[in-house]
């Protein structure tokens, strides 16, 4: 679909930013508050915006125990649905974070976030492997987040330029 | 017996800038929130600072050519070209300099004989009228107001001209006030410039910062290739100011005779700085493009709040400088900065720091995260509640 300008430069803002007030969105951009309104429900309704998310550092959290796999699996496809098929049956899983076809070695890549590397093993075990159209699996654990979805996780920002300058 | 004084005349008689004193003012104050930076707040991109590291570790420790790397040149000769539609020759016309301030110095030095004039264009650049009385010239100001959008209007620019006149020295988009000059606007002045015979150098280090208009160079103008000294760097639109690259491009017969200048006076300019600089024309001008993008919007809500506020702001087209008026506070554009610093700890640049004409205003930088915008705002307007009432 083909978006304008302004539509564009509301997704740019918001990617960023998804809890910036509408106001000042207005003052960013060229259009009034009613047009961001009206902007943002176009976009949501094509499902060009599909969820506004939240970035966190869980890692920071003392009490927060999670872990998140990345699983290369191999599968045949089948005749007519070729990987959709599996893939759907895959993603549906509540445990699945996201599902990707990929080329190379492996076919579909799956992202997989428990709250210990058990559960998520006897996920892989008992519900992955046991697809039929599963050929195999490699499970590899994330061990620490340094950057996700274009955000460096720990680091501060710090002005380094003096208060006044030419 | 000791002289009264070991320093220079020309020296000692030049007013230190008021940047300088804002500045100390400024910086024993904590918890200051500043628009007063006229640099980018971006960090060079990490792909330019990786081939600046990768230049090391190679052992790219030496002088380069005097112009600069050739291979250099060529990259900034097909910039020029690529972007602003000006052939530059990168064997003779091309000099690759330490930041733009030097390559305004070596323009000014090269082109003036003691006493010739060039026309200064205020509010301006603290530099300028300094570099012409250093380079033994006479800088004869021309005033500039809001009413015209702080542009240089074609009879101010001939009214101004002697038969001492140089040069005239322009800034679009211009520090401080962001003004750009249009093209016919350009081509204008350009008409004038070519009656008297004069040389313009054209500062145009906020190009790639032009936000509503494409910009245009003072060289891409009819007839003015072979009058016109381009300065421009990678401090703005690349984001490196402390590299210090700049260059200049220049009509061959100038050009040799500013090498020699650059030659004598600086060698070459830092060669890790030019390996860096060629990743960035070579790569980086998807990162330019979101940093242009990313002032945009911030110019956007800058100039809005300052209208919302009372703070009458004209919308400058580049750089990324507002210029509100703060006439209808009484004040003094360095009371109002002043007070705005003790009072709400923000600081902004007093507007006759750059020049005559920029009495009535101030110079607020939004090369600032959207946070301190806002906050710095939010102060602001608290100020003007309390003093404009
Ligand atoms: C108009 C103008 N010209 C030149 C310069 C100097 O740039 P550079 O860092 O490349 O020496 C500045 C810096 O503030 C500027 O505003």
């Amino acid at each position: 679909m083909h978006l304008n300008e302004e539509e564009l430069e509301v997704l740019r803002i918001i990617e960023n930013n998804s809890r910036i007030d509408l106001k000042d969105l207005a003052k960013m951009t060229d259009l009034s508050e009613v047009d961001i309104e009206i902007t943002l429900k176009k976009l949501e309704d094509m499902r060009v915006i599909v969820r506004y998310l939240t970035v966190i550092n869980w890692a920071k959290v003392d009490e927060y125990h999670g872990v998140t796999a990345m699983i290369d699996v191999k599968v045949t496809p089948k005749r007519g649905v070729g990987f959709d098929e599996v893939a759907k049956r895959i993603y549906k899983f509540k445990e699945v974070q996201s599902v990707y076809l990929m080329s190379g070695a492996y076919d579909l890549s799956v992202i997989v976030e428990g709250r210990s590397m058990n559960e998520v093993a006897s996920f892989v075990s008992e519900k992955l492997s046991t697809l039929d159209s599963v050929i195999s699996t490699t499970t590899h654990f994330i061990m620490k987040k340094y950057k996700h979805d274009g955000t460096i996780f720990d680091q501060t920002e710090e002005d380094k330029r003096i208060v006044v300058s030419p | 017996m000791i002289k009264t004084s070991y320093v220079s005349r020309t020296i000692a008689e030049l007013k230190p800038s008021g940047i300088r004193r804002f500045f100390d003012l400024a910086a024993n104050l904590e918890g200051v929130v500043s628009l007063g930076v006229g640099e980018p707040d971006f960090v060079t991109s990490w792909a330019v600072r990786e081939a600046a590291i990768n230049s090391l570790e190679e052992g790219y420790t030496s002088y380069t050519a005097n112009a600069g790397l050739f291979e250099l040149r060529s990259e900034i000769s097909w910039y020029m070209e690529k972007q602003f539609h000006v052939s530059y020759r990168p064997e003779d016309q091309i000099i690759v300099t330490v930041g733009a301030s030097q390559a305004l110095d070596i323009a000014l030095r090269t082109i003036l004989n003691p006493g010739e004039e060039v026309i200064v264009v205020e509010p301006c650049f603290v530099a300028y009228a300094p570099l012409v009385t250093m380079a033994g010239g006479i800088p004869v100001t021309v005033q500039t107001s809001k009413e015209d959008d702080f542009k240089l209007t074609p009879e101010q620019l001939e009214a101004a001209i002697t038969p001492k006149t140089k040069a005239v020295l322009i800034c679009s988009p211009n520090n401080p006030t962001g003004t750009q000059l249009g093209q016919e606007e350009l081509v204008m002045l350009a008409d004038i410039v070519k009656k008297h015979d004069l040389l313009v150098i054209s500062d145009e280090i906020y190009a790639e910062l032009a936000y509503d208009e494409k910009f245009t160079s003072f060289a891409a103008i009819d007839g003015m290739l072979e009058r016109t000294i381009v300065i421009n760097g990678f401090s703005k639109g690349f984001a490196m100011t402390g590299w210090r690259l700049g260059f200049v491009c220049a009509p061959k017969e100038i050009s040799e005779a500013m090498l020699k200048l650059h030659q004598y006076a600086m060698m070459c300019a830092p060669t890790i700085a030019q390996h860096a600089a060629l990743e960035a024309l070579k790569h980086g001008m998807q990162d330019v493009e979101e940093m242009r993008r990313s002032y945009r919007r911030r110019r956007n809500y800058i100039v809005k709040s300052f209208n919302d506020m009372g703070l009458d702001c004209h919308n400058p087209g580049g750089a990324f400088y507002a210029f509100p008026s703060i006439e209808k506070t009484g004040m003094t554009s360095m009371e109002f900065a002043e007070k705005l610093l003790t009072e709400e700890l923000v600081a902004v640049v007093p507007g006759d720091v750059f020049g005559e004409s920029g009495e009535g205003h101030i110079r607020c930088s939004y090369a600032s995260s959207m946070e301190q915008l806002q906050e710095a705002l939010s102060r602001m307007e608290r100020f003007m509640k309390n003093h404009c009432q």
